[in-house]
């Protein structure tokens, strides 16, 4: 009996052990419990904006909402008219420029181009009312949009084409009892459409996270944290923490992964120190576009094509466009593997006026090298294309893509692209040569979201090995695994295998010698022996 | 012929260890090093590292043996029956011919032993070691420490670990072949292995007998 219980202790013991060695890396990470913790107390609003008399009302205007919201939060309109979201452009020493304004107002992109001459369509995303022209009054805090962000109705919705406006179906009254801190559908309304449809332009960030798994996204997965975008992307005074640089320059106020996990997040040492080199989104990102597809790219050199003198689209198997008139052909692209470049966190634009220095033209470039101390490798999106340049100037240009009327000169109702840039780059206050042809693109695009569960991230030997890895393209510097000294391995090789020769060689003369030294011996005895008696 | 107590414990067991744990350096360091898959990049490297600490500490209390016994004299290294000792590899070995130079409990090392396992201590197993230290601490000082490893390039901490390693390689391959030129093929690795090995008592033969007479012992 008693033996019996000891049997049981021992193989209980056994077992145990060899759970836990096979177990090692489910080690409990105190330091994520407790993030965990910190997140899933969500917090109470003081306020319950239903409850106000300021808003029990009717509200014949958006602006009529803007000045109810004023009326208590009387100087909120000066944060928010100092941010990028309503000024869309940054002020930011640039290398190469100096000091200059950057932004959505001048910098220009391998999607729909540009915002110039195309403000009534692009101020879907803006936060304001009326912007049809760069003439838009950036001082006039009645046509600041708060519902956009704040609404919680889930019922408020930008109008296509209507500078700006809610659509005329939202009501108001709704709207304004409702509002509360921003959730992912409020930031998705833009992020998530922009470049004209669903995960068109980032690939990271896309409807389906507003209700997707642990898989797709860790931190915003229903079935997981279910956190909200500012959970991360934190506003103090309105200025959102984060920024991307397909409109940014700096490196500043970036949101980052340390902010919360610290730059030692592993229980493995060796991991941690790869975080001087490596961002945690190259690992942590093994592919984007998990849900739905994105643009990979987009050629604009054959947009304008006509069906019996109408324009027309074309649908793939998964119902993304094809080819469109008004905009070109498209490539899209799902469960995508980035690519990898150094980044230091400083990036240049192409802005409108420019010159094309080099073909393809760099719509962005992010700056870094692996010799660079602040660099980091990051996943990105390569977004390729073609799109229209001026051919005397050497720059990109400006068409006017959107108009009201046909003979507006607008391209996507007269298909003429002289006309539109010549339209477009006037209202830009630039002059065209009247001479155009298409020129080749690239965009790059951080991918910083769709961050997997910890087992789904990049496995090691995914770059640490010969051939084909993740980092093949990245050159210059020793990579443990995949970079090794030709030279050395081919005289090291040689020197292994002549040592090897020389040995058995050695040892076959001696047992050669051996035998034969042994028969001339056993010669002589025998011949002793072998004596006549 | 006597039997001599020549490997005493501890050398027998830091050399088997030491042996071990260099196959086992070698085996998953070329991995590392991209030359083959046996356990996969991760646990590859995992696995060096373990084994380079274990390693580390037992040269540590290696040389602590070797001060404290004053036993780092027998690799004093020496020019007498040297070249005695090449000549008798390369031509005596063949006639059956017998070792130039006596080994005793303490002169247990000919002179070309002395020379090679003196390089080994002196020159590869620090190359190797240092090298692979740099490796093993590389961008442990990250930007907002002292910087000291990060400026020295890895592509060369690497090429000399490399070469290390694949120099201890050819020794590990010349070495175990040599252990068969004892009285018998395998009268050193039982000594090794047991502490005790049969030597003579007479005074060594003079090559130049050998070769007038090779079937005399």
């Amino acid at each position: 009996m008693v033996r019996n219980i000891l049997l049981v202790i021992v193989v209980f013991i056994l077992s145990l052990t060899v759970f836990i060695f096979f177990n090692q890396e489910d080690n409990y990470n105190l330091k994520l419990e407790v993030l965990r913790h910190k997140y899933a107390l969500k917090p109470i609003p003081s306020v319950k904006h239903s409850k106000l008399s300021a808003l029990q009302r009717d509200f014949k205007t958006p602006q009529d909402v803007t000045e109810a919201c004023l009326s208590c939060h009387t100087e909120t309109h000066k944060e928010v008219m100092a941010s990028s979201h309503w000024n869309w452009e940054r002020v930011a020493y640039v290398e190469g420029r100096g000091i200059s304004s950057v932004g959505k107002k001048n910098v220009m992109n391998n999607f729909c181009l540009g915002t110039n001459s195309n403000q009534k369509s692009c101020a879907k995303c803006h936060i304001g009312y009326g912007m049809t022209s760069s003439d838009f009054d950036f001082k006039n805090a009645r046509n600041v949009d708060c519902m956009v962000c704040h609404d919680n109705s889930d019922e408020y919705l930008k109008g296509a084409s209507m500078a700006g406006y809610p659509d005329r179906t939202v009501n108001l009254e709704n709207v304004a009892l409702s509002v509360g801190s921003p959730r992912k559908s409020n930031c998705g309304s833009c992020h998530f459409f922009s470049g004209g449809g669903n995960n068109v332009k980032h690939g990271d960030l896309e409807s389906a996270m507003l209700s997707c798994s642990r898989e797709v996204d860790v931190h915003m997965g229903s079935n997981g944290m279910n956190m909200e975008c500012v959970a991360c992307h934190t506003a103090q005074n309105h200025q959102m923490l984060g920024k991307l640089y397909s409109v940014s320059t700096d490196n500043t106020n970036r949101s980052t992964c340390e902010q919360c996990h610290t730059s030692t997040p592993h229980l493995s040492d060796v991991i941690n120190r790869h975080g001087s080199k490596v961002s945690c989104q190259a690992c942590h990102i093994p592919v984007y576009a998990k849900v739905n597809s994105t643009k990979m790219a987009w050629r604009w050199s054959e947009a304008g094509k006509l069906k019996d003198g109408k324009p027309f689209e074309e649908d793939d198997s998964l119902g993304n466009h094809k080819y469109m008139s008004i905009k070109g052909s498209f490539t899209w692209a799902r469960n995508v593997k980035p690519d990898y470049v150094w980044f230091n966190g400083t990036a240049d634009q192409y802005i409108l006026g420019d010159t094309i220095k080099s073909v393809p033209v760099q719509m962005n470039t992010l700056h870094g090298s692996h010799n660079d101390r602040q660099s980091r490798i990051i996943p990105v999106k390569i977004h390729v294309g073609d799109q229209i340049y001026d051919k005397v100037y050497h720059q990109l240009v400006q068409p006017k893509l959107y108009g009201e009327n046909e003979g507006d000169s607008a391209f996507w109702k007269d298909f003429n692209w002289n006309e539109a840039v010549a339209a477009g780059m006037k209202k830009s206050g630039l002059s065209y040569s009247g001479k155009y042809g298409f020129v080749k693109t690239e965009m790059y695009w951080p991918v910083n979201h769709m961050v997997s569960p910890k087992g789904g991230a990049v496995g090691c030997a995914e770059c640490h090995t010969r051939n084909n890895g993740r980092l093949a393209k990245l050159t210059g510097f020793y990579l443990p695994g995949r970079d090794h000294n030709q030279m050395l391995d081919f005289v090291g090789l040689w020197m292994f295998i002549l040592a090897l020769v020389a040995v058995l060689g050695h040892a076959s003369i001696r047992i050669f010698m051996n035998i034969a030294r042994n028969k001339f011996e056993k010669q002589i005895i025998n011949y002793d022996e072998d004596k006549p008696v | 012929m006597r039997k001599v107590y020549i490997y005493k414990r501890f050398e027998r067991f830091w050399h088997w260890v030491q042996a071990s744990l260099i196959i086992f350096l070698a085996l998953t360091g070329f991995e590392v090093h991209g030359a083959y898959t046996i356990f996969g990049f991760q646990k590859a490297a995992e696995f060096h590292r373990t084994a380079s600490w274990m390693l580390i500490g037992l040269i540590i209390f290696a040389i602590f043996w070797h001060l404290t016994t004053g036993e780092w004299r027998q690799y004093i290294p020496t020019t007498k029956q040297l070249k005695e000792q090449v000549i008798y590899y390369i031509s005596g070995i063949f006639k059956g011919g017998h070792h130039p130079t006596e080994k005793t409990g303490l002169s247990k090392l000919n002179p070309l032993q002395r020379i090679v396992y003196l390089g080994f201590k002196l020159v590869l197993v620090p190359i190797t070691i240092i090298s692979g230290i740099l490796y093993l601490l590389y961008k442990t000082f990250d930007q907002n420490n002292l910087i000291v490893i990060e400026d020295y390039p890895l592509a060369s901490i690497a090429f000399w670990h490399t070469l290390g390693a694949i120099m201890l390689m050819i020794f590990l391959v010349v070495h175990v072949y040599m252990t068969t030129t004892g009285k018998t093929p395998t009268s050193n690795i039982k000594a090794m292995i047991t502490g005790y090995e049969d030597l003579d008592e007479e005074q060594p033969v003079e090559l130049s007998q050998i070769e007038k007479n090779p079937s005399k012992p």
